[in-house]
């Protein structure tokens, strides 16, 4: 790539915008599903990632597997550790996505992780076969506002929205500093603690969403500590998407043999849980609610 | 020649001066033109123009550090940092959960005001001075320094110090802060548990809850340091996760004061973390080089020629080299652990053998895979297999400042010996790092070189170890 071509802005794919544009129109809220690239096994993967947006997973979450990742709990530090074990790369997760693309090219595909293994591979490449491979956005947990010259300002250049944790403890004069640079959606840590631990209380979500609203136009995903699919169709009431990830990690996780290895059963079980908890998402809204004004 | 006495305004001590118009000693005043400084000095500002574009975007990235030709020769350079972002050069930053950053801010605001509260210092200095035993001795190592026959060898007696190490320094420091802010619970993560012991000491003493992280393989290994945890009412959480070691432990406190923002204040035990901490841990261990200026201007009229510290962390060797970093003439060697080998892999050198990358908070030298995966690091020694190094020391490194050297576990072994054999100390297996290369540096320097090697901790904690290592029964 030249110099001249890497001054010019990326456009963004706009599947994320697209896909709650759709959701709006539905009236309903959506799902986002969390899975870890190359968990239990890259194949299984590739076929979990397949399955999913049949199943109901209106966006998929990938996780970037990493050896330290400090906000995440038992659930899906085993899942990083499986995946690093059977041969998980940032190469191999970005091919996981490409492979994602040829079957669907709709459903947003958002990484999800740590900076020292984007850091590692080169932030301006990363950033680039990224966005080739078809991710529409990041997470990434330990790059925080004050950080952003890093990775959030360079995403946004090359066309992936960079999407930012609220949490509890964001205060209002934080919360301005949070969504600055945030695009796609925002996605607010129910919690505080660790992923996949406790459960917060429906009424605080409830209060919490509402505060985020009148600090931004961005559709409010809610996630950390939602497990079964009513507590997501709790979410589903107030917000516009609950996302859901130790639960169908920790399902992976029961369907291994002795040695790690996935047994048949793996799939059609991650299948049945992502299909109940979208159902619960779906019924959320039935008591008719709509978006925008969810109290 | 008649020979005046009167005080050098760069290290405030009467020394006998053949041109009496400066107002500084002879050392000084032929400054900054011999041998090493000049080349500290060159590769400075090489550093400086090459390095800073590499300043990530930064809107600072042109701004050259100050060169010691631009600004008065008393004003160091090398003591700015970090600057306000925490950063020292590249190195350092804020890398933590969003839920963390307005905990991170609050420890900074309080930090930043405390630095500027003379209560504080007074009452520190009272702790430091009557709970801790400080100041801590300089002692001429004798026998060493004729076994050795080449430079006089000093020993900084940190390890005398209560809980017989150095980080009892930096926990009296924090737990007076975690007390200013009204924190309630004490959380802290420790590798062979020298951190948790003078953490569980603080919180005895000033009546505070504390919980400390220690990975599952630590406690096996260092178990009289786990019951002397115990013994002082802290509650030892084992840490099952990842590679179950220092490293899992620093995970698991962090996921522990994520999920406890509120009440609780993480004590982190060495210059490393997210921007304060490095710059706090620094300021609190820096009584040690502090101390060490006036001892040795006391016993030999001068500056030390070498420093030496051991490396796992780094709070120890930065405590004493930061007060010497704008003395041009003093060396100073930061000693990695080799484990068996730099080239084995099997180390914990994340200086000589690591690379840039994030965790736990900052921008450092670590010990990774080509994919960003963090490798355990391995020593003898429990409090040096740390996979990273304090931001600060990064930056030393890449401006050449301080020179980074490694040696093995078998090295180290030997230095231990020797000390106890000569010295009648026992020091603790880190330290012994920077003994064993005293040892191959010492003989070939003149024998007015006067050397400090800070022997951080003793090294009782290490006698099972020890003798695991030489294979004998206890």
């Amino acid at each position: 790539m030249s110099g001249a071509a890497e001054q010019t802005p990326v456009a963004e794919s706009g599947r994320i915008r697209h896909r709650f544009e759709a959701l709006r129109r539905e009236g309903r809220a959506g799902l986002v599903t969390f899975v870890t690239a190359g968990d239990p096994d890259h194949g299984t993967c590739a076929a979990l990632l397949q399955h999913l947006p049949g199943a109901g997973a209106d966006l998929i979450e990938l996780g970037m597997p990493f050896t330290d990742p400090m906000a995440d709990g038992p659930a899906i530090q085993a899942a990083s550790l499986r995946a690093i074990k059977a041969g998980a790369t940032m190469e191999r997760t970005l091919d996981l996505v490409a492979g994602f693309r040829q079957q669907d090219d709709e459903t947003p595909v958002v990484l999800m992780g740590y900076y020292n293994p984007i850091f590692r591979f080169g932030t301006e490449r990363f950033l680039d076969a990224a966005r080739q491979a078809g991710v529409d956005g990041l997470i990434v947990v330990d790059v925080p506002p004050e950080e952003d010259e890093e990775l959030c300002l360079p995403a946004l250049h090359a066309g992936l929205n960079f999407i930012r944790l609220a949490t509890p403890t964001s205060d209002d004069v934080r919360l301005r500093t949070v969504l600055r640079h945030t695009s796609g959606f925002v996605y607010y840590v129910a919690i505080t603690g660790i992923t996949g631990t406790s459960t917060a209380d429906n009424v605080d979500i409830a209060t919490a969403v509402t505060r985020l609203r009148r600090h931004t136009a961005l559709p409010v995903a809610v996630g950390f500590g939602i497990k079964i699919p009513m507590q997501a169709g709790a979410v589903a009431r107030v917000a516009d998407a609950a996302v859901v990830g130790s639960a169908i990690v920790g399902r992976i996780a029961d369907h291994l043999d002795g040695d790690g290895r996935p047994q048949p059963s793996l799939v059609p079980a991650v299948v049945e849980l992502v299909e109940a908890l979208a159902a619960g998402v779906r019924a959320g809204r039935d008591k008719d609610r709509s978006i925008g004004n969810a109290t | 020649m008649s020979v005046l006495l009167s005080p050098c305004h760069r290290c405030r001590w009467a020394t006998p001066r053949s041109r009496p118009a400066l107002t500084i000693c002879q050392r000084h005043a032929s400054g900054v033109g011999v041998g090493v400084p000049t080349a500290f000095l060159e590769k400075r500002r090489r550093i400086d123009t090459v390095g800073a574009p590499l300043i990530l975007g930064r809107s600072d990235a042109t701004a050259p550090y100050p060169t010691p030709e631009s600004v008065m020769p008393s004003l160091n350079t090398y003591r700015s940092g970090p600057d306000e972002a925490g950063r020292f050069g590249l190195y350092g930053g804020r890398f933590v959960a969003e839920t963390l950053m307005p905990l991170i801010l609050e420890v900074e605001r309080a930090y930043g005001d405390l630095k500027h509260d003379r209560d504080f210092w007074v009452e520190l200095s009272s702790f430091l001075t009557h709970y801790v035993g400080r100041p801590s001795p300089l002692y001429f190592a004798e026998r060493l320094t004729s076994h050795f026959g080449g430079a006089k060898i000093y020993f900084k007696r940190d390890e005398l110090n209560h809980t017989g190490a150095h980080k009892i320094n930096n926990c009296v420091g924090q737990i007076l802060l975690a007390r200013r802010m009204g924190k309630r619970r004490i959380i802290a993560e420790t590798g062979a548990g020298q951190h948790g012991v003078a953490t569980a000491t603080v919180c005895a003493r000033f009546g505070l809850p504390c919980t400390v992280y220690m990975g599952a393989v630590d406690m096996e290994r260092q178990k009289p340091n786990v019951f002397r945890m115990r013994l002082l009412g802290a509650e030892v959480v084992p840490v099952e996760s990842g590679a179950r070691t220092l490293k899992d432990a620093m995970n698991e406190a962090l996921r522990d004061w994520v999920a406890n923002v509120d009440d609780t204040y993480y004590l982190i035990g060495t210059a490393a973390g997210p921007h304060p901490y490095p710059a706090m841990v620094r300021d609190f261990q820096s009584i040690i080089g502090s101390e060490v200026r006036d001892q040795m201007l006391a016993a030999e009229g001068r500056l030390p020629d070498t420093l030496v510290a051991c490396i796992g962390g780094g709070s120890n060797a930065l405590g004493l080299f930061h007060p010497f970093l704008d003395e041009p003439e003093v060396r100073m060697i930061g000693v990695e652990a080799g484990g068996h080998g730099i080239t084995t892999g099997a180390h914990a050198a994340s200086l000589l053998g690591g690379r840039p990358g994030v965790l736990h908070g900052n921008r450092t030298y670590l010990l990774q895979d080509d994919e960003g995966q963090i490798l355990e690091g391995h020593s003898i020694s429990a409090g040096l297999d740390y996979p990273g190094i304090g931001p600060e020391h990064a930056w030393l490194h890449d401006t050449g400042r301080v020179e980074y050297v490694a040696v093995t576990d078998q090295e180290a072994l030997a230095a231990f010996q020797l000390c106890a054999r000569l010295e009648g100390i026992l020091p603790a297996l880190e330290p012994a790092h920077a003994l064993a290369h005293v040892a191959m540096r010492s003989p070939v320097l003149a024998t007015d070189h006067l050397l400090v090697v800070n022997l951080c901790g003793r090294g009782d904690k290490d006698i099972f170890t020890i003798a695991d290592a030489l294979e004998t029964a206890l």
